[in-house]
């Protein structure tokens, strides 16, 4: 909030009514929003705790502020970015002219195992791979962002965004009144539409959208519940769903009712046990058939993961020039690929300054923080990569920007990132002005993920 | 609507059903052991084989004793029809089916289940039993509340109420068959303590002995208690009141979905059952014999629903 | 050469089926080495869902089984004119690229065994004849013989058991081509024995890619170049790829399967 100059321009108007509020309001109204949160079952399930409980993910009232001028400029980049993740995954499962033209190693995907051989020769109908697209930002200084994940398989988040909006309101009316932020709640209207305005060619009439869970227990159950709830859709699991007259169905109290477009929060391994792991009980036996038979809409589309491992991450600048004959507008942050042994041993030898991913991992598990970790920690990691380098990339630790949280003691700073959503159709992008703002809860921590601590904020973008 | 979704919705309302009969068994139960401990193993043991738990129950204890029944039907995990048990169970198919739910009857289900998680979390002491009964009453009061005052009248109501009094039919016949013997006309005993005892205990097990004072405008006796609880339409604890609301529900579903199913004969049935019936014929028949066929028919009934409905593959 | 095949799979259940799927790959396609004549799928208690070319340009359907059906039959049949090119397919390409069959899959991820088989193969001018020298070398190491080996059974293992049937030399060759350097794959198919019309089973073997001849198929088994009896039904990278049949059904019924394959001229 606070810039060398003072308060940040955004955030001028909030500044002016926080200084008004009494503190101990707003802590009550803090433990308002959770009761709220808990009474509403807006939990996730850590997967690896003993008592499988349910936990809220902490919420802070403060809402993040982007200017409407920053805002123009992500959503640019993002549009670009997501532009050309769609348009490589349709090259890599088709002609791969980006491996014939030496942008990018052949080895990167062929060895890679987001890569689904069955999406091979085969274009989705309206040619869209990544419905949507969640794409992490962060900011390191005025106008200065970099993207660190494109989250092109199933990114969630998305009902915190819409639900954290909707606690806002219900706390501080007077604020809306007072200052003016774009709407984030057409979301799910615009999900449905842009789902439906993918469905196969032969379908007729109204398309019938569906969203696919993997059951009350999988950690983002309520996002699936409450986007299908939104939407005005069924949530469906596999055991309602088979093949019928060439067609997904699923079971109603009336019979067999075909599903034209499928928003799947099932991983692709588990997706079709016919074609892929045969032990998934999770899956729908035949939709991989039934898929390039043309008949269904998977979304996203089996095998867009390889757009989004943190390998193929490093050469994103590259993928956006190459698809969009433009620059990248959104920065990347530099990325050390550890299979390449000069590079390994440049990142063994500053472990303690950088950031160790894995290539496929996600949720930030199994991710070193150098400058965070102790000696031992930092010892045992440099083991790990020297036993499977391409395993693993390193990032330079960036210096992030930091937003204000509401603590016991006041305003105090602490880092953020941001992940809006996109949503592709043949019609276009289409970015909801707002997303999900992930915030490391501990002072100075760099990790903002749920699994680990992290808490969320409501995201504003001004209008005007 | 899903067949999942209207499994889901149909045993929900039977679990919540279930955990509310339950702890008025248990404070009927309860009642008798305060007052007259001599009798309680003997009424420890009928309330459990009302709850259709004796196998399981031996399995584990070997005596009847009112902490471990009251603990036994309350909190254990591993007896799939306690309080605990049946409330976790609905609250998980609340979640699995919480689209078709409003967020009124979604957070109330929720929030009963936030609740009792923490009640039993522990133990009951005597002292807090009726506290912990009457707040299971209430809660299951809430979420029916919040049913009849947001949900819209379709299919997704029907299920629920379907579900509601299947369950409600079976509890009933069972608690009468387990103490039918005390509802038999034998002229030696009748007025003796033994049964007036009796009697009010079946009568608070299905909260009716308030309303059978009101509507019933004759001695406190077997045959009239009978009746109340079998015939009576107006007590909504009746076997009759039951499969009049269980047929009425499958109309509607008939007439939305237009299709008359098996399971529509198989409720008609049950109805003509009870319907122009007197006590005095259901005595000749045989008490025992009409309230095991009636709980046969009730199970049978409730299967038939399944499959008409595609609760499941 | 014109060759008339019917093979008909029938399964029978022990208890009636709710719900079964069956992927299946019985249509040949047309290519340098075969023209269709004609070709037909009939399917006895199930029902086609739907069909399509899938990522290796195999023809495939879905089949389901009529609920409450205790048996199954799939009976493909038709005739094949055929043309014998000494087993080269030459330089026809899908859409998968060539370094895509370099890559191992879990039936044909090498082991020590296969690694060690790979080395009779090098990559000079003696490629072709390396080739099969690596493809007698896997017979005499793993001789043919039925009911040792399963349709899970890897490359590796098949070598390591010491015996195995067409889909195991395939795979193996498959693995240790790949591990020696050339793009390899599964193929599918039947093959006209001379002494009967009645065969056994459906038949495998494998195609390498030789940058000057293109694919160049190596029946491993028969330890000859597939010829005008060979018809193609369907390729991939390992055997799972290229199953004439994979399915999957719900509920607890034991399933048995019978095959009657002829094929004559």
């Amino acid at each position: 909030m606070q810039s060398p100059q003072g308060v940040r321009p955004p955030y001028t108007e909030y500044d002016e009514w926080f200084s008004d509020q009494d503190a101990a309001r707003l802590s009550k109204k803090s433990k308002e929003a959770e009761a709220f949160f808990r009474r509403t079952g807006i939990t996730f399930n850590v997967y690896g705790a003993s008592d499988a409980e349910e936990r809220l993910i902490p919420f802070d009232l403060v809402p993040r502020i982007v200017s409407n001028k920053e805002w123009t400029k992500l959503s640019k980049g993002i549009d670009q970015r997501v532009r050309a993740v769609n348009a490589f995954l349709h090259d890599i499962y088709n002609r791969q002219e980006i491996l014939r033209a030496g942008i990018i190693p052949t080895e990167l995907i062929a060895k890679n195992d987001a890569f689904l051989p069955q999406m091979m020769d085969f274009v989705p109908p309206g040619d869209v791979y990544t419905h949507i697209v969640g794409t992490d930002i962060v900011r390191t200084g005025e106008d200065d962002f970099f993207v660190l994940e494109d989250n092109a398989r199933t990114p969630s988040g998305v009902s915190y965004m819409l639900e954290n909006r909707e606690t806002m309101l219900q706390m501080f009316p007077e604020l809306f009144s007072k200052i003016k932020v774009q709407r984030v709640s057409d979301y799910p209207k615009h999900l449905r539409r842009s789902l439906a305005s993918c469905a196969p060619q032969g379908c007729s009439g109204r398309p019938c959208v569906a969203v696919l869970t993997p059951g009350i227990h999988n950690s983002a159950y309520y996002e699936h519940s409450f986007l299908a709830d939104q939407m005005g859709v069924e949530l469906v699991e596999g055991h309602d769903l088979r093949v019928v007259d060439g067609h997904i169905a699923m079971r109603t109290t009336r019979g067999y009712k075909t599903i034209d477009v499928l928003y799947r929060r099932v991983d692709d391994e588990y997706l079709d046990p016919l074609t892929f792991n045969p032990n998934s009980m999770l899956g729908v036996p035949g939709i991989m058939d039934v898929y390039r038979a043309g008949n269904i809409t998977i979304a996203n589309a089996p095998g867009t993961g390889v757009a989004d491992d943190k390998a193929i991450y490093s050469y994103m600048p590259d993928i956006v020039e190459f698809y969009t004959g433009e620059r990248a507008i959104l920065k990347n942050v530099e990325t050390h690929r550890c299979s390449e042994p000069q590079t390994l041993k440049y990142v063994l030898d500053n472990l303690a300054d950088l950031v160790v991913k894995e290539v496929h991992g996600s949720g930030g598990y199994g991710m070193l923080v150098g400058p965070a970790a102790s000696k031992k920690e930092l010892s045992d990691f440099a083991e790990k990569l020297k036993v499977r380098p391409a395993n693993y990339i390193a990032q330079p630790t960036l210096s992030l920007s930091t937003v204000p949280i509401f603590t016991k003691k006041g305003l105090a700073p602490r880092h953020v990132d941001l992940r809006p959503f996109a949503l592709v159709s043949p019609n276009g992008v289409e970015i909801t002005p707002g997303g999900l703002t992930r915030v490391a809860l501990k002072a100075g921590s760099l990790v903002v993920n749920s699994s680990q601590g992290g808490g969320t904020k409501d995201t504003w973008v001004l209008e005007d | 609507m899903l067949g999942k979704t209207a499994g889901g919705l149909y045993w929900m309302f039977r679990s919540l059903e279930r955990a509310e009969n339950t702890a008025r068994l248990i404070e009927a139960g309860f009642r008798i052991a305060l007052t007259r401990s001599n009798d309680a193993e003997t009424e420890w043991k009928s309330v459990i084989s009302t709850s259709a738990a004796q196998i399981a129950y031996e399995q584990k204890h070997d005596t009847y004793d009112s902490a471990q029944v009251v603990n036994f039907l309350l909190r254990e995990a591993d007896n799939p029809n306690s309080v605990y048990s049946v409330v976790k169970s609905a609250r998980d198919n609340a979640r699995m089916v919480r689209t078709a739910l409003t967020t009124e009857v979604w957070s109330a289900v929720n929030e009963t289940w936030m609740l009792f998680s923490d009640l039993l979390k522990n133990p009951v002491h005597e002292t807090d039993l009726p506290g912990v009964l009457a707040t299971i009453r209430q809660q299951s009061a809430l979420v029916r509340g919040a049913l009849h005052g947001t949900m819209l009248r379709n299919d997704i109501y029907d299920f629920c109420r379907i579900g509601t009094f299947i369950e409600r039919m079976d509890n009933t016949a069972r608690i009468i068959d387990v103490k039918y013997y005390a509802l038999l006309p034998a002229p030696s005993f009748v007025g003796s303590r033994m049964d007036n005892v009796q009697w009010e205990t079946i009568l608070r097990s299905v909260s009716a002995h308030q309303s059978f004072r009101w509507a019933v405008d004759d001695d406190f006796n077997a045959s009239a208690i009978a009746n109340f609880l079998i015939l009576d339409r107006r007590l909504p604890r009746s076997l009759s009141f039951c499969t009049a609301q269980i047929v009425s529900n499958l109309d509607y579903l008939a007439e939305q979905y237009d299709a008359r199913m098996p399971c529509h004969d198989l409720a008609d049935g049950l109805r003509a059952r009870l319907k122009d019936r007197d006590i005095a014929s259901i005595f000749e028949e045989g008490l025992h014999e009409f309230l095991s066929s009636v709980i046969q028919d009730t199970a049978n009934l409730g299967f038939q629903i399944e499959q008409n409905y595609r609760f499941n593959n | 050469m014109q060759l008339q095949i019917s093979h008909t799979t029938h399964y029978r259940y022990d208890q009636p089926v709710d719900y079964s799927l069956q992927k299946v790959r019985l249509r040949p396609k047309a290519s340098e080495l075969q023209d269709i004549i004609d070709w037909s799928l009939i399917i006895e208690n199930g029902k086609l869902e739907t069909s399509y070319t899938d990522h290796y340009g195999n023809h495939t359907d879905l089949i389901s089984i009529e609920k409450g059906a205790q048996d199954l039959t799939i009976t493909a049949s038709g005739t094949v004119h055929t043309s014998d090119t000494s087993g080269i397919l030459g330089k026809i390409y899908g859409r998968a690229p060539l370094w895509h069959f370099l890559q191992p899959t879990p039936l044909t991820t090498p082991g020590e065994r296969i690694k060690s088989l790979a080395r009779i193969v090098s990559n000079g001018e003696n490629a072709l004849n390396d080739l099969h020298t690596l493809s007698a070398a896997i017979l005499k190491t793993a001789p043919y013989q039925i009911g040792q080996t399963q349709a899970d059974t890897n490359a590796e293992e098949a070598l390591q058991i010491g015996s195995g049937v067409c889909q195991d030399h395939a795979n193996i060759f498959a693995s240790a081509a790949r591990q020696a350097g050339f793009p390899a794959r599964y193929v599918s198919g039947y093959l006209m024995m001379n002494d009967r019309v009645d065969q056994d089973a459906s038949h495998a073997w494998a195609e390498v890619h030789l940058d000057d001849l293109g694919w160049v198929g190596f029946d491993i088994s028969n330890g000859i170049a597939p010829d005008e009896k060979y018809v193609r039904i369907a390729t991939g990278r390992d055997a799972h790829d290229a199953a004439p049949i994979s399915g999957m059904r719900m509920g607890s019924s034991d399933e048995s399967m019978i095959v009657s394959l002829q094929v004559q001229q």
